[in-house]
């Protein structure tokens, strides 16, 4: 039943690192946060990895196997063949704290740019009848458990920092996909989207998609949908004409002040 | 390393700082921020990450949108009784009325819950609660509820930024920084010192309110559904500080983990399942349960599976099915079955919705748990049982609280959530943990920041002698050499506390596992960490050690000093509930490094609570002396209650 990988894990820092070859047991039924646990417990007690609940709940364990981004939590084992050697990089789109462990603070920043939730001030808490209907598109984007892994794949930022300050990455457009079709939300962010999120770099590759362990369809059913509002909005002949007469009838939310 | 790199150590200043940022830390901090206090979150994970996500059924709240019967009074009966009457009525009752003002704030903070035809919050059936009662989204409601707090604390932070400059100037979060001491001037809390895990530094918080809202204990076991993060931090840091923890013999083993593969035995499988159709059976396709309804228990469940089954549809007019009897009681039969030789494969039993509801439905209801069993045991939920068994979910002990403010004894400390105890008594309901962290947390928040109004300008300052003290401690594992590799204890603490302190207790191995708690005292003194203080996963462990051992040594005092059975904690040897016992709460403190015990009686229940029980009912749990007078009888004068229960 068991036998032992060969893995290839990046060791290292900021400043330098290394791929380092471990030859480590598996056994039946593991997945790759096993066999990079018994790795820690057996012959790297130092390695660094992050992880919390093991479970595909938390989204911490965020890596690149063979090449692929992943959670090493819900990776199998048994995908890979017994003499394939299995090569861990930390993600490759953020910058490397240590061994396996990026800092993500990037999408923090981000996520403290987009108006938050802003419901009408007359409704009072217990107040609000929504349907079933109305709110499963908002649900299934709050299935997001914040991974990062559709960030780190995204080819408009993964290997384009200069991206980083115009963009916000498909979770965080996904995220205004979220608010704009939250139906007891007032705000309007169709302008922001497309101006200060950069939702026109997005050319539906469906990278972010694909990677998705939640297997939300971010580009089918967040981006595109949000790229019809922006174009809705534009074409709207009374946001037009409010131009015009310089009396605004569509009332924008501006983005919220922050570093990047 | 020379002394000044020691020494260095970053110093900042709060109000309020709060240890934890699951759903009852994140709370906890909103109102504290809301009362104007300058306020720290400190989290060991990321923002977001926190054990909360992993909360699947709901949130317990009598809201009546499903069934218009449901009230508070009817919600804290319940509680009560899956407590076992041991709860601290108190908190019981202010839980049960404030649940449903929690759960509507966090739909107006953005939270989108399920909906009833009428638009209202749906509500879900769920063990021990009468009435469909559980706000939820599908079976991931706690990742709802930790976003929606997340996202509230996010919202805070940019009126500060329009307001201050600043979006961090008043509430700010210290992720992946984890507090290894408190630190006390003059009997009072005046900070909280930890280390940095990117860097490894050094950091002091000056402040002379704490809440402690870290969460449970489940990585002391083996078999748990809890993620790292939880290794009693909240306990230790309390007994450390001087505070007092109680009902820590109470530990509730979930009765449905996932047995196989080995990689995910004890991963959580939602008692949804059950809430939604499913039932369990042995190898010889029975349902069990009906075996096993207690007799406290009789009059509120089926007794045929037809009655169950038609409950399902018309719950005013059948009683529900035993599947749905509270987590203890299940934990122990699916245990029982098993020993009995009618488990199934992997040494669980069979937890079966795929013969009970449509394929489609199934998807609908449970997708998580239909992805957690393909991905990871190529099990088809909608075409084949599940395998299940018990698995350590929930610690219902924690750090003694007043029950309205959440203070604990020492001044300036608050505890809240899995980390403070007595609102779930013997045993938690499934779903009254996440509306416990919101109603409570809101009311440690309130707490932490009336106590700071009321110091005025008289702060304490930390104290320098106990900073340098947690210098050292924290840097002792890496500066020894030599020594065992901490994850080799940590392994042998959990092989021993699943195996003598587990699900069932007897004298003869709770005294084993206190001996062996001894030598892996010993050991973990002396264990040693390669590597430097950047990210490195060992240190932190070494140092999580000390927390672990000193939750088991009251986890494994407390159990062998309560000579009965009632609720998380089973005696092989006293398997009968005793009312005399009832009455007793057993508390732990530290005295010269070592926990302590002591036997402290429960404050009477409340006459108008007591009245909202049949007299029949409470003669299963209560005393004579205590029962409220029967009808037509003259009062019973009150019994003096000096004797302990031990020595009866």
């Amino acid at each position: 039943m068991s036998y032992k990988a060969a893995l290839r894990v990046w060791r290292g820092d900021l400043g330098a690192g290394d791929l380092a070859d471990y030859q480590v047991e598996v056994n039946e039924g593991e997945v790759v946060l096993d066999v990079l646990h018994r790795l820690q417990a057996t012959q790297a007690n130092d390695l660094a990895i992050r992880w919390n609940c093991k479970a595909g709940k938390c989204g911490s364990c965020s890596m690149e196997i063979n090449g692929r981004p992943r959670l090493a939590c819900m990776t199998r084992m048994s995908i890979f063949g017994e003499d394939e050697t299995l090569t861990i990089t930390p993600m490759r789109t953020f910058p490397v704290i240590r061994d396996l462990v990026t800092d993500v603070s990037f999408n923090y920043e981000k996520a403290r740019q987009i108006p938050s939730f802003t419901p009408d001030p007359s409704v009072k808490p217990g107040e609000f009848r929504m349907q079933q209907v109305d709110v499963q598109r908002s649900q299934e984007f709050r299935k997001c458990i914040e991974c990062y892994l559709c960030q780190n794949t995204c080819h408009v930022i993964r290997d384009h920092p200069e991206n980083e300050r115009p963009f916000a990455g498909p979770r965080f457009l996904m995220r205004i996909a979220e608010l704009e079709m939250h139906p007891a939300d007032v705000a309007d962010r169709r302008e922001i989207a497309q101006e200060d999120f950069g939702l026109g770099y997005c050319n539906i590759t469906k990278c972010c998609t694909e990677v998705c362990p939640e297997n939300i369809k971010i580009t089918d059913n967040a981006l595109i949908p949000l790229k019809e509002r922006v174009v809705g909005r534009k074409y709207d002949p009374l946001v037009w004409l409010g131009s015009k007469i310089s009396r605004r009838t569509h009332k924008d939310t501006p983005k919220v002040p922050g570093k990047s | 390393m020379t002394d000044s790199e020691r020494g260095d150590i970053q110093r900042l200043s709060y109000d309020v700082v709060v240890i934890g940022a699951g759903g009852s830390g994140l709370r906890a901090a909103i109102e504290a921020r809301l009362a104007g206090k300058k306020t720290a979150i400190i989290s060991k994970s990321l923002f977001g990450k926190a054990h909360t996500v992993m909360a699947e059924g709901g949130a317990a709240a009598a809201m009546g949108n499903v069934n218009s019967r449901d009230n508070w009074q009817v919600h804290f009966r319940d509680t009560m009784r899956g407590g076992k009457f041991l709860n601290s009525w108190r908190m019981a009752e202010v839980h049960a009325k404030e649940a449903p003002d929690r759960v509507w704030e966090l739909e107006a903070w953005g939270a989108v819950f399920d909906r009833t035809k009428d638009g209202k919050i749906s509500q879900r059936n769920f063990g021990g609660h009468e009435y469909p009662r559980l706000a939820h989204v599908g079976d991931r409601t706690g990742l709802e509820m930790i976003r929606t707090l997340q996202q509230k604390v996010v919202a805070l932070q940019q009126q500060d930024a329009i307001e201050h400059g600043d979006a961090e100037a008043m509430i700010k979060v210290f992720a992946e920084t984890t507090i290894t001491r408190l630190i006390k001037d003059d009997g009072r809390i005046a900070g909280a010192f930890g280390y940095v895990r990117e860097t490894g530094n050094f950091i002091l918080f000056e402040a002379p309110a704490v809440i402690l809202a870290t969460g449970g204990i489940g990585k002391s076991f083996k078999v748990t559904s809890n993620s790292w993060e939880y290794t009693g931090d909240g306990h230790a840091l309390a007994l450390l500080t001087g505070a007092t923890v109680l009902n820590m013999e109470f530990v509730q083993f979930h009765p449905t983990g996932m047995v196989w593969p080995l990689s995910v035995k004890g991963l959580l499988v939602t008692e949804s399942v059950r809430g939604d159709g499913g039932v369990l059976r042995n190898s010889e396709g029975k349902r069990f349960m009906f075996d096993y309804v207690p007799d406290v228990f009789r009059a509120q469940y089926a007794e045929t599976e037809e009655e169950g089954d038609r409950w399902y549809t018309d719950p005013d007019h059948n009683r529900r099915p035993p599947e749905l009897l509270p987590r203890d009681e299940v934990a122990r039969s699916i245990n029982s079955e098993v020993k009995a030789g009618r488990g199934s494969p992997h040494g669980g039993v069979f937890l079966d919705i795929a013969s009970r509801r449509p394929a489609e439905e199934i998807l609908r209801k449970l997708p998580s748990m239909y992805h957690q069993f393909k991905e990871l045991a190529d099990v088809d939920i909608t075409k084949e049982p599940m395998e299940v068994g018990p698995t350590c979910h929930y610690m219902m002990g924690g750090v003694e609280v007043d029950p309205d403010s959440q203070a604990a004894l020492v001044p300036g400390l608050f505890a809240v959530g899995e980390a403070s105890g007595g609102m779930h008594g013997s045993n938690r309901l499934g779903g009254n943990s996440l509306s416990d962290l919101l109603v409570f947390g809101r009311r440690a928040g309130a707490g932490a920041a009336e106590y700071v109004d009321g110091l005025a300008g008289a702060r304490p300052a930390a104290n320098a002698v106990a900073v340098n003290e947690a210098v050292a401690e924290a840097l002792a594992p890496l500066e020894r050499t030599g020594g065992e590799n901490p994850y080799e204890v940590h392994t042998a603490l959990q092989q021993t506390m699943n195996d003598l302190v587990g699900i069932i207790r007897q004298e003869e191995e709770i005294k084993a596992a206190l001996a062996e708690l001894e030598k892996l005292r010993e050991r973990a003194a002396q264990v040693s960490v390669a590597g430097g203080r950047a990210y490195n996963p060992g240190w932190h462990l070494a140092l999580d050690l000390r927390n672990m051992l000193l939750v088991c040594y009251c986890i494994a005092q407390a159990a062998l000093e309560r000579q009965e059975s009632r609720g998380g904690h089973t005696r092989d040897d006293y398997p009968a509930m005793s009312p005399t016992w009832r009455k007793v709460n057993l508390v732990c403190s530290l005295a010269d490094g070592r926990v302590g015990l002591r036997q402290q009686p429960l404050v009477p229940i409340r006459e108008d609570l007591l009245a909202l029980f049949d007299r029949d009912e409470l003669k299963k749990y209560l005393t004579e002396q205590e029962l409220p007078p029967a009808a037509g009888a003259a009062a019973v004068p009150p019994a003096s209650d000096t004797n302990s229960p031990a020595a009866q």
